[in-house]
């Protein structure tokens, strides 16, 4: 399809670095899907849906620079929603979440509920001034925060809140947050991995698997239509949580 | 039951279906993965002599028809790539490397830089500033740039044309007096989108080139003339979807097809092997063999 115009209905300041943009148009996403967004003149980039008609996004770099300048009334391109979202499933579901990793989990925390399921959450933050979502997800379950300089919550990353939690009680573990975090719970779950999935971040060009740009070593697997929410037992062995690739190919 | 193995533009493959230049080919991974799903043989993406990012997106919209592409020539350089082509070998198709180049230095140096089973000179890509088709739309410069290639690798030479020309006869009949062992027709067709909302073209390199089902017809119609007047080789692809399409650029006269835009549809790397079976069962329906189907529709003139 071609890029759906959307215009910018309300936009929040979620933290210093994070805001939540709504638009005119309900999206009607599977929770963990994406969105090609299209910033006119600028570039085209993937954000995770956090809104039935909205996305969170965090300042990184050029294109999300131009997003934040944009005001309620601008216009985006949208193409979307895209790739394959998390697959709920089991009676009770543990959501970890790393900084704005929180973002898609928050929308299928509420699905979960909303499906009658249990839903504990385990997020990690750098301090507490970038809690983000903190209501939703403390309005469907227990909610565990962890915090990089102990200001909230746990001291230490997402991972140090593990222990607080026993993992076996959970049918599926959805993870959603920095590559290292996600290896690393991901690395202390040993078989446990067919129950846990994980949304992953490349590099995306095309959107549609063709382009290759988001493959992962060495399935091939195709990030942006296979994923990117993909099961942990086919991310090991892989390049995933040692290296990515730039958009020119090269590793890094 | 109906061989479909043999020589496709000097490279022995046991199937004639392959993976087009500029699709999935950047990681040795996506290139072993379409051999192990039933490619014969597979092209990488092009690869030149210094690593580049490729163009602002959006950089693929979809349109009536097909897609509309300007990636930009993305690829991390010659000197990173060997190791992806190693892999990609692991498949057990011969691999061919797509190189392209600014000029016929550049060329020479990206071929002799790497190992490959086959090169794959991209002469034609329609979305690159003193590239591709601004080089390759010169008889002239596609013989140079072949014969000087041609002399230095010791593997098979295809050169990929551009039908953004008046006549593509005379690009395949400069790369044949170059030495090439075949040719590569077609690349995608010059094109632009326009996003109404704005007035602006949707493309971030504002104009691309479009592939799919809409520019089959133009490709059958340039693999006929190509395979009428030559005497290598004719590579078919533009549109391949289906078994079907294959035969339809068999009977123009091709060697072999590649597969390209058609991998972005559901069935994913799964088209390789469906085409391939189609167009083996058809075979075997007719009775004929490939080396008999191919050129069929020249019989007719």
């Amino acid at each position: 399809m071609r890029p759906k115009s959307a215009e910018i209905v309300e936009i929040v300041r979620e933290t210093s670095s994070v805001r939540t943009l709504r638009f005119d148009l309900e999206l009607d996403p599977v929770p963990g899907q994406y969105l090609m967004v299209w910033v006119r003149g600028v570039d085209e980039v993937p954000m995770s849906i956090s809104y039935r008609n909205g996305i969170t996004v965090q300042l990184v770099g050029e294109a999300t620079r131009a997003i934040f300048d944009l005001s309620v009334g601008d216009g985006l391109g949208l193409r979307g929603p895209l790739g394959n979202g998390f697959l709920l499933t089991g009676k009770r579901i543990l959501l970890v979440g790393g900084g704005v990793g929180a973002a898609p989990l928050a929308l299928l925390g509420e699905a979960a509920r909303e499906e009658g399921m249990e839903v504990s959450t385990l997020l990690g933050f750098r301090c507490c001034d970038d809690l983000l979502f903190r209501e939703r997800f403390e309005r469907i379950g227990d909610l565990v925060i962890t915090t990089d300089d102990g200001s909230e919550g746990i001291c230490g990353r997402a991972s140090a809140g593990l222990s607080s939690l026993n993992l076996q009680e959970f049918d599926q573990i959805y993870l959603c947050g920095p590559e290292p975090m996600m290896a690393d719970v991901i690395g202390r779950c040993r078989g446990m991995e067919t129950k846990i999935q994980a949304s992953i971040d490349r590099y995306f060009k095309c959107g549609m698997g063709i382009c290759g740009s988001c493959a992962i070593d060495p399935s091939g697997i195709r990030v942006c239509v296979e994923g990117p929410v993909i099961r942990a037992d086919r991310l090991v062995g892989t390049e995933f949580g040692r290296y990515r690739r730039g958009p020119s190919g090269l590793k890094k | 039951m109906a061989s479909l193995s043999g020589d496709v533009g000097g490279i022995e493959m046991k199937n004639p279906v392959m993976l087009a230049a500029g699709i999935l080919g950047t990681t040795g991974a996506s290139l072993r993965r379409a051999a192990r799903s039933g490619a014969g043989g597979v092209v990488t993406k092009s690869v030149g002599a210094a690593p580049r990012d490729g163009h602002r997106g959006p950089t693929v919209v979809q349109v009536e028809g097909g897609l509309l592409n300007a990636m930009g020539l993305p690829n991390p350089s010659y000197r990173s790539f060997q190791e992806e082509i190693d892999i990609g070998r692991e498949g057990g198709a011969p691999v061919v490397a797509s190189i392209f180049g600014s000029g016929l230095q550049e060329f020479v140096e990206v071929a002799e830089g790497l190992d490959a089973d086959g090169f794959e000179l991209n002469l034609s890509c329609p979305h690159a500033e003193r590239l591709g088709a601004e080089i390759g739309c010169e008889a002239c410069n596609v013989e140079e740039i072949t014969r000087a290639v041609k002399e230095r690798v010791k593997v098979p030479l295809w050169v990929k044309l551009t039908p953004n020309v008046t006549d593509i006869v005379g690009l395949g009949l400069a790369a044949q007096r170059g030495g090439a062992d075949g040719v590569v027709a077609i690349n995608t067709l010059k094109a632009m989108a326009i996003d109404v909302e704005s007035g602006r073209p949707i493309l971030g390199n504002r104009f691309g080139g479009l592939s799919g089902p809409a520019i089959k017809p133009v490709a059958v119609r340039c693999v006929y003339d190509l395979a009428s007047a030559l005497d290598i080789p004719v590579i078919g692809v533009g549109g391949v979807a289906t078994w079907q399409d294959a035969a339809e650029m068999i009977m123009a006269g091709a060697a072999g097809v590649q597969v390209g835009t058609a991998l972005g549809r559901a069935e994913g790397y799964g088209i390789f092997r469906s085409i391939a079976e189609g167009l083996r069962d058809y075979l075997d329906r007719k009775g004929m063999t490939l080396e008999e189907l191919r050129g069929l529709a020249r019989r007719f003139s």
